[in-house]
């Protein structure tokens, strides 16, 4: 384990934090408040022990797959940490868990919040929450591989093992040769959408600051908003835009860089974008009929309906009624969607689309296994053979993912609620989406769980995000040791 | 740059690397997946799973913007269909290794016919310089510049030569030798020296110097300067073929020791001066047989490595004879340099040395263009060949008065026939060809060597 390098990266990763960290104290200081103060000291403290840790350059720069791991683990937990100073230098947030649950909340794109009253926030704080979505969607060491001179020199470029264990999905691949154009090739992809939205939601009549915040967190796929009804009281056309940008962000990102290379025909064939789009109009179809009777006409289901399925199954949380109302079919098939995800490579969470289609594939050819028990057979997607690794990776993550829900599930079940919150709380955190049912519906939040608890669904929002296998590396023994 | 690579064998692998290193986009194609994640974990580099002979598979990879299709897959055939589709459907230069001596004598007439812009030739390049350091056994490396004319030599200075505490410039007083010392190894530590470094015996010394002045810098030195008379080649593979092809036009006697007896046969039928010989080499006994004593070169050129470096020393504990070695796989190179084992050769690097230079060129298409590179003294030095065609910077000032960056040595100066040691008050001139040696990785152009500003 390369320990220097470790905390050579960890450095810089500080010290990015606390220059975006200014971005929400100028926002702060246009409206003259005092949590600019708190907003600054913050990125101060950041800028200090980055300083401290990348002062002095590692010799040995080699990083291999284990390095990359942690080093994902390590920031994002550092980033957190630091992430949760503002809101507690203003003393809106006065716990410290709670002030690093939200934070967590922010980057690992899951909006689950436990403020109460979100509108007496200050807009500093506001916009630093918000921003925490974005920059957690696309991921800061992505982020980081764009701006730093990291790669190079006879070490060998095995920085990609930052962006594997970084971007979601069971197999991360470069769009260009460089890693460093990969990261920003899909940085300006992510920037041009999120430009977009801005620019539509503004036409709707939104504020500059509802708007900005508002694309944020459709555009990590997050979920916090700045309201306290979320997205209710906003018009339909700003619904509508949300709806289309939530699952735009949840579609892989190759799928637009193939675009932008002119190559449609190719991009349209991409099958796990085909059948995320086949379950989203399903189950959009289904919930329609089902709650018609609740809302007013045809149109005003289908919108809820759309927005409700949109934003749950790119686990963005963002919600425009109370779907806990629903009839059971409509709210059994969102619970879900909460498991299915969005695509691989995108800013979304869960256990995503591809993930799924391969289990899917290896369980069909299980099956024709047991009639021919000698037949060789492969599983492909589009038109390529998916390495046995990437099988073999894909089973065990399932394995490790019903494990953690079944552990977490125990933990917080001491704090004595019923099974459909502790259910959809940890559903809700791990795939990163935010509310869930009951008492974590869309209307109340995780405020009434324990500290404990909270500790628990923390890690569980990490794991969700990183994809558990860089979180749970930090819980190996033999990661720590030298040799 | 973006360059394509099919085939990630071991010549593919360094190639990839040292492309990477240099800042250009490098996909890499491959039919064996296991390569292409071992390679595209270790280096920044894209990786495709296929026949590189395909077009979707070319397509995929980028062939419509690529600039530089290389192809170094193991079989010659399809790396000449690899280079001709890329010329087809796209527009980029194609490189093509091809190695089997079948084909060897009608390159030219491949090129021509199929649009190929280059065909490298890894062995037979391996072959002439083993030639070359045979011819001349006293150096330990030999690379030219200007079709030959010139040569950078490299050899080790022993204590017998009188030159141990001598500073470089009292060299042409006491000695009257036209040559220029431009790279000095000592230990681990290399040197681009200038006038007031002192030698000292152990030193690995290249320098820079026209084929006759180089032998009578030996003479002055009391070294060997006539070609050996006889040479034991241990492997008939297919450098070993070449090389004994080479050697025997330069009227050298050749004993060829294989252990395989159909090629044996093979060697026998087209080399029919060489003495052939079918046997175990890791027999003492038959080595002995051969002539190991009484050999005034001993060339293992055998398929292992390992077994190369090991009938080295072998030979070296039993004769006096010039010694050579070709070492394919470059991981363990650094524990060679402790051992002595005379010459190594590395086939593997002079196809990059090759292709990068090609590459390098490509980039810089004003002004100078890089017509030969090397990189010796273990990938720390390149010594590099600049045409230069247009005035700039470089050509404005006599030599005294350039300001260059440290650890450059423009060592030759080449103006039509005429081959100059420079001096401070000589300049540099349109149509010259200039040799700049330099610790700095990466110059495209005559004009990088100057310090900025």
């Amino acid at each position: 384990m390369n320990f220097g390098m470790i905390r050579y990266v960890l450095g810089w990763v500080l010290l990015c934090e606390g220059a975006l960290l200014l971005l929400p104290a100028a926002v702060s200081l246009g409206c003259g408040e005092s949590a600019v103060w708190a907003l600054l000291g913050a990125a101060a403290l950041c800028g200090a022990f980055g300083g401290l840790l990348v002062c002095r350059k590692p010799k040995n720069r080699v990083m291999y797959q284990r390095e990359g791991f942690v080093i994902t683990a390590l920031a994002w937990i550092a980033i957190s940490i630091m992430g949760a100073l503002p809101f507690l230098f203003t003393g809106d947030i006065k716990n410290p868990v709670d002030a690093l649950f939200e934070t967590v909340s922010g980057f690992t794109t899951t909006g689950a919040s436990i403020l109460m009253d979100v509108e007496v926030l200050p807009r500093g704080l506001l916009f630093w929450r918000s921003f925490t979505h974005w920059i957690g969607g696309m991921g800061v060491l992505v982020f980081l591989l764009t701006v730093l001179p990291m790669t190079g020199g006879h070490a060998g470029g095995s920085h990609v093992n930052l962006m594997k264990a970084e971007s979601p999905g069971p197999q991360v691949e470069k769009l260009v040769p460089k890693v460093k154009s990969t990261a920003a090739i899909l940085y300006g992809i992510y920037i041009a959408l999120t430009a977009m939205q801005i620019v539509l939601l503004l036409a709707g009549g939104m504020t500059a600051f509802e708007a900005v915040t508002t694309a944020f967190g459709t555009a990590g796929t997050g979920g916090f908003g700045i309201r306290n009804d979320s997205i209710a009281s906003y018009s339909p056309y700003l619904q509508s835009v949300v709806t289309v940008f939530m699952i735009l962000f949840g579609i892989n990102f190759n799928v637009y860089f193939l675009l932008l290379l002119g190559k449609f025909k190719k991009a349209f064939s991409v099958e796990e974008v085909r059948w995320y789009f086949g379950i989203i109009a399903a189950a959009i179809l289904f919930i329609t009929f089902d709650i018609r009777t609740m809302y007013s006409g045809f149109g005003e289901a289908l919108r809820h309906a759309a927005f409700q399925v949109g934003s749950i199954i790119t686990t963005t949380g963002f919600a425009t009624t109370d779907f806990d109302v629903w009839p059971m079919a409509s709210k059994t098939i969102l619970v879900m969607l909460m498991f299915i995800g969005a695509c691989a490579g995108s800013t979304g969470g869960g256990i995503k689309v591809s993930r799924l289609v391969i289990l899917h594939r290896t369980f069909r050819q299980e099956r024709r296994r047991h009639l021919h028990p000698s037949r060789i057979s492969v599983t492909t997607m589009d038109g390529k053979v998916i390495p046995p690794d990437v099988v073999r990776t894909t089973n065990v993550f399932m394995v490790a993912y019903v494990l953690i829900f079944f552990w977490s599930m125990l933990l917080i079940s001491l704090n004595g609620f019923d099974f459909t919150t502790n259910f959809t709380a940890i559903a809700a955190t791990l795939n990163n989406i935010g509310p869930g049912l009951a008492q974590v519906g869309p209307t109340c939040n995780f405020a009434a769980f324990s500290g404990f608890s909270k500790l628990v669904l923390i890690f569980d929002m990490l794991a969700g995000r990183l994809e558990l296998f860089p979180l749970l590396l930090l819980f190996t023994r033999d990661t720590w040791r030298r040799f | 740059m973006r360059i394509i690579l099919v085939g990630c064998g071991k010549v593919g692998r360094a190639l990839a690397r040292q492309l990477s290193e240099e800042n250009h986009n490098v996909t890499v194609i491959d039919t064996n997946p296991e390569k292409i994640t071992q390679l595209t974990e270790e280096l920044d580099v894209l990786g495709v799973t296929g026949n590189g002979a395909s077009n979707a598979i070319l397509t995929e990879a980028g062939m419509d913007h690529a600039d530089v299709l290389i192809a170094v897959t193991g079989s010659d055939e399809l790396n000449l269909l690899c280079c001709m589709f890329a010329k087809k459907t796209g527009h980029c230069h194609a490189i093509a290794r091809v190695r089997n001596p079948m084909y060897s004598h009608q390159l030219d007439f491949i090129k021509q016919q199929l649009g190929i812009s280059t065909i490298i030739n890894p062995e037979l390049t391996a072959a002439r310089e083993i030639s070359r350091l045979l011819r001349f056994p006293a150096a330990s490396q030999i690379d030219t510049f200007a079709e030959g004319r010139v040569r950078l030599i490299k050899f080790e200075l022993q204590p017998q030569h009188r030159l141990d505490g001598v500073a470089l410039r009292e060299i042409p007083q006491k000695l009257g030798a036209d040559i220029l010392i431009c790279a000095v190894e000592r230990e681990q530590d290399v040197w681009i020296p200038d006038g007031n470094f002192v030698l000292h015996s152990g030193d690995l010394v290249s320098f820079v110097a026209t084929q006759e002045k180089a032998v009578a810098f030996f003479e002055m030195l009391h070294l060997p300067t006539h070609p050996v008379r006889s040479a034991l080649v241990v492997g008939g593979g297919v450098i070993g073929y070449y090389l004994t092809k080479e050697l025997l036009e330069h009227g050298i006697a050749v004993r060829i020791v294989d252990k395989d007896a159909s090629r044996c046969e093979v060697l026998a039928t087209d080399l029919p001066k060489a003495t052939v010989l079918h046997g175990d080499v890791a027999d003492r006994q038959f080595l002995r047989e051969a002539g190991l004593e009484q050999t005034e070169a001993f060339v293992s050129l055998t398929e292992l490595d390992e077994e190369n470096i090991l009938l080295s020393l072998f030979a070296k504990k039993h004769t006096n004879a010039k010694l050579v070695a070709k070492v394919n796989r470059l991981e363990f190179d650094d524990v060679l340099d402790g051992l002595n084992v005379g010459s190594i050769v590395y086939p593997k690097y002079m196809v990059c040395d090759f292709v990068i230079q090609y590459v390098r060129a490509l980039q810089n298409d004003a002004g100078s263009n890089l017509k030969t590179l090397y990189r010796i003294l273990d990938d720390r030095v390149e010594a590099l060949e600049f045409t230069v065609q247009e005035e700039s910077a470089a050509t404005a000032a006599p030599l005294m008065k350039l300001k260059l960056k440290p650890n450059q040595l423009i060592c030759c100066i080449m103006r039509g026939n005429k081959v100059i040691i420079p001096r401070g008050a000589d300049r540099i001139q349109v149509g010259d060809s200039v040799i700049v040696v330099t610790l700095e990785h990466g110059l495209k152009d005559i004009r990088d060597i100057l310090a900025h500003g």
